[in-house]
Parts: structure tokens; sequence; C-alpha cells
């Protein structure tokens, strides 16, 4: 193997500094004694504690996470049906609109999704709140499900589900027990992409909102427009810590998965 | 064969297939072009002192509206300096930060796609982890280490390089700082795939052939990763286009970004015609870089084919 040049290794080295260093000090300073944010006064867990007391943030992490829940599993079931639709569907009327349709979010600017949204909700007379937040969040992260999940399936053998069909299976046993196993991972990423859009979104929960309904970010918002706080900070580790988790564990999981294919592999071409 | 699928499987399958492309069709009508529509036809409306704060409304009835619809507010957003700035201002904003994304990138990806092959799971997860993380967060982190008494200013004067705090906090350089921090990932993924799929061999006949290694870059590495570079930069462009968040908590007073003036104007001004009406002209001005970007992405697939 080609060992990295020294120029290769300064700007990974860099590069990673730049990306990590920032997120660092956060974690650090959320430990901090001091409420001046800069300053460092001692070990302390004080705004961990006081965070858990502040009942405005609990709302707000509660109401988040229930509109991630149901805005990811909604859009993922619309997400992988307009996949479907795209990849399999074949010519239908109006086809050329619908795939604008699913790809002209993902680069729609947040501000716009956010402000046609919520004119469509005042012009019904749709209550703003916790619905409102959720049919928005459904709509845009539902498209970013599609594009994951046709990417698998464009690649898909269709004739294991043919194959499934001349043997008796119903087109929905055949969809049930080999396409959905085959196509899970992509469907299970997409959910972990809605979900995570979902919980960070500010601008459109910001727009299609009501008084009712105050998500994290939203709230986080109206905080650090004061500046720096240091339970902020404190909740920013917390998330962190939980995204970290998250992203180790699922590389782990398929790495395991692609060693056990490779052994399988292995096994089935070990001759008899 | 309707029959059979009948008894197969419930539903005809004719009907199972309109269900299928029905929902999300029916779906995405509602929930994003209506309300398109919805953004046009206010902008051609007038501000009102009511609710809806605007006229005419369908409740004039149609012949009403039509024909009090004009372009007024677009006539206003040319007349007026601030609408024409922050567009230009928004567009110059995100060019510079889209080159400097590539400058940071481009060697990142280069190394990543030079490192040795059991590593690069590891610098792919690196990479990838700080876009799982929250968005409002990353950007946030910036405030503390740019503000005058943050901890990059502490470092400078620590290490006498400067004897009094830069002013880097609400202007644009960090403004740039925070796009070029946040669309990273953006940049990295499609160089590191274009030079992942590059052939080896065809630098090292560039050199056999008395190329030396900066002209072999030159004249082999980066024109074949040149769909990387071109993806890369769209994806970072177009959304430092609209961008709202990093202007707002990064930029000062004198950042003038268009996503920016749309949500004030929104929110502080009221004046739902003209944020309308920008909101319109964004689209339009977005529209030449997305088609370039989707020719690019087709190009590269038959390529590839």
């Amino acid at each position: 193997m080609i060992r990295l040049s020294p120029f290769n290794v300064v700007s990974l080295t860099l590069g990673f500094a730049f990306l990590y260093i920032p997120m660092v000090i956060l974690v650090i300073y959320s430990f901090n004694a001091s409420k001046l944010v800069t300053v460092w006064a001692g070990f302390s867990t004080q705004w961990y504690g006081e965070l858990l007391r502040n009942e405005a943030f609990l709302d707000a992490a509660w109401v988040t996470l229930r509109v991630a829940i149901v805005s990811s599993t909604i859009a993922t079931v619309l997400g992988t049906m307009a996949a479907y639709t795209l990849v399999r569907g074949g010519k239908f009327f109006g086809r050329t609109l619908f795939s604008g349709m699913v790809y002209a979010p993902l680069v729609m600017p947040e501000v716009i999704t956010g402000l046609s949204l919520l004119l469509l909700f005042i012009g019904i007379g749709l209550d703003r709140g916790i619905l409102t937040i959720v049919l928005a969040h459904t709509t845009f992260s539902m498209c970013f499900v599609s594009v994951v999940v046709s990417s698998r399936l464009v690649t898909f053998d269709r004739s294991l589900e043919e194959a499934a069909l001349d043997l008796g299976a119903s087109p929905f046993e055949a969809f049930r027990f080999v396409t959905l196993p085959i196509i899970a991972p992509a469907v299970i990423s997409g959910w972990l992409l809605a979900f995570t859009l979902s919980l960070d979104d500010l601008v459109i929960a910001s727009f299609t909102s009501g008084p009712s309904a105050t998500t994290l970010p939203m709230k986080i918002w109206s905080s650090v427009r004061l500046g720096v706080s240091p339970e902020i900070n404190a909740l920013s580790t917390i998330l962190i810590g939980l995204v970290t988790i998250g992203v180790i564990s699922a590389s782990l999981a398929t790495k395991r998965a692609t060693l056990r294919q490779k052994l399988d592999a292995q096994v089935a071409a070990r001759p008899t | 064969m309707g029959q059979l699928e009948r008894k197969r499987g419930g539903a005809p399958v004719a009907m199972r297939r309109l269900t299928l492309i029905t929902v999300p069709y029916l779906w995405l009508l509602a929930l994003f072009l209506i309300p398109f529509a919805i953004v046009f036809k206010i902008s051609l409306s007038d501000i009102a002192l009511a609710i809806p704060p605007y006229t005419p409304t369908m409740e004039d009835g149609l012949w009403a509206l039509l024909s009090q619809l004009d372009f007024e507010n677009f006539v206003f957003l040319t007349e007026d300096d601030l609408y024409w700035k922050a567009y230009l201002s928004s567009l110059q904003i995100a060019l510079i930060s889209t080159v400097l994304t590539l400058l940071v990138g481009y060697p990142m990806a280069y190394a990543m796609a030079r490192a040795p092959e059991e590593w690069r799971p590891t610098l792919m997860m690196l990479v990838i982890l700080p876009f799982w993380t929250s968005f409002l967060i990353r950007v946030y982190a910036w405030v503390g280490i740019l503000s005058s008494e943050g901890f990059l200013n502490q470092f400078l004067l620590w290490l006498g390089i400067v004897d009094t705090p830069l002013k880097i906090l609400n202007t644009n350089t960090a403004v740039y700082v925070g796009i070029v921090y946040t669309y990273l990932p953006f940049m990295i993924l499609p160089i590191y795939a274009a030079l992942d799929r590059l052939d080896g061999s065809l630098i090292e006949a560039a050199e056999d052939l008395g190329c030396s290694r900066l002209e072999a870059f030159w004249l082999v590495t980066i024109p074949l990763s040149k769909n990387g570079i071109i993806a890369g930069c769209f994806l970072v462009f177009i959304p430092a286009l609209g961008e709202f968040v990093i202007p707002s908590l990064l930029g000062g007073s004198g950042t003038l970004m268009i996503g920016k003036v749309l949500f004030e104007e929104f929110f502080a001004n009221r004046d739902w015609p003209v944020a309308s009406a920008v909101a319109v002209i964004l689209l339009l001005i977005l529209i030449v870089p997305i088609v370039l970007f989707q020719r690019n992405e087709q190009r590269q697939a038959k390529a590839e084919k």
C-alpha cells in the first residue's frame, strides 16, 4: 500500500482539527463551573442539573421527539412508495412533474419551503401546532427517503421477485419476504435521515409552528441569539454524545453484516 | 390475468399500482406544489391591514382576484436598493464560500483516497459524523470561538500575533467560516467518490512519460475528478445561497443575505406580499444552478454506463 505523503498527512490533520475542535471545545466548556463560557473555573456538572430542571427545554425536547418519530415514519412509508413509483412505475400521466416534485425539495431553500407551507396552512385555516410541523417535516423528508431508497431499488435484481411470484407468493408476500429484506438497509437509513432532519430543523418549524408548539431547535435558537450560554453547551454535549453513539454503533453493525455476508459467500463457494 | 392476481393477492394489480402512485403524488401536490402556487399568487397581491394581511383574497371572487393582481411588488424590489444588494451579496458570499470549501475539501478528499484501504471507512465516518450532528449546534460552536473574547482571539493574543482582539464575529468572514464548516462534508464526499474510482496507473503512466508529480496532478488527477468537483460545488453553493441560520448567528448587521431578508420581511415587517415576491425571485435565481447540476449528474450517469 502507498504510504501517505507528508502533505496528505498535514491536510488530513488540519482538516479534521477544523471539523472537530469546535465541538471538542463545546463539550469541554459544558463542564465549566463559570457562567462565563470562555473562562475556565474548574470542573462542574451544574449546567446539566439546571438543564434537567428547565421545564421549557424538556417540553421542547418532548415535542421535537414526537414530531421526529411520527414525521419520519410517515415519510419513510411515503418516500418508499415514491421510490417504487419512480423506479418501477413505468410511464404514467404526469411522471415528469412527479419526479420534479420529489427532487425539488432537496435543493429548495428552507425559507421558501417554510413560507409556502405557512401560507397554505393559513389559507385553509389549519391551526398551527404539532400537526402542521409534522405535515411540513413529512413533506420534505419523504423526498430524502425516496432518493435513498430508489438508489437501492435501481440495483435490485428483479428476477428474485419474479421467482417468488412464480413459486406462488402473492405480490404482497413477495414484497414482504423478498423485496423488503433486501431494501431494508436503505429504508432504515432513510428513516434515520428523516429523523435527524426533523430533529435538526429550525427554519421550517419556525414558520409552521404556532404558539402551542415549540421545538428544541426553536428553543435553542431563541437562547443562542442572546449569546453563548453554558446550558446550551450542556445540551449540545448530550446531543453530540447521542449522535456519536448512534453513528458508531450503526457503522459497527454494517461492518458485521458485510463480514457475515463475506463469510457466507466463502462457505457457499467452497467445493463440496 | 386480472382474476388470477385477485385470487393471489387481494386487490388487483392495477388498483395497487394506482394507490402506490396516487398517495405520494397527491401528498406532494397538496403540500409542495399548491403552496408554491399560493406564494406566487400572494407575490402579486397588495399588503393590507387585515387577516390575512394581503388583498385580494379568494373571498373577493375569482374575477376581482385576477383583475387586482399586479407586479407591483416586483417593481418595488427593483426600486429598493436593499433587495438588489441582498441578492448580489448572497451570490457573492455563496460563491466565495464555495471556493473556500473546495480549497479545504479537495486536499482532504485527496488524502482520504490515498490513505490505506483499512483506514478509509474510519475516515469516511469522521467526515459523515458532523453531518448527523445538529446543524444549529455546529454553527453555534463558532460563536464562542470567533467572538472578541473568544478562543481564537485568546490564542492569537497569547501567541503575540495580535495586540488587540480581532473583530471576526458579526462580519462576513465569520459567515464564510460557518458555511465552509457546515458544508464541508458535502464537498468532500463527491470528490472522494470521484478520486476513489480513479485508476492509479494513469498517474504512474503520466509520470513515466515525463510529467512531474505536480503536472501529473494538474493534467490527470484534476480533470478526472472534475465531476466530483462540480457536484461538490453545487451541493455547497445551492444551499448556501438561501442560508438563514449562518448569516443570522455569525454575520453582522452589514451581512445581507436573501434568506435573512425574507425571514425578517415576513416576521418583523409582516409584509407577506413582498416576502413572497422575494421568494419567487430567489427561486428563479436558483433554477440556473439546479439545472446545471442536474445536467452534470445526468452526463455522469451516462458516462458510467
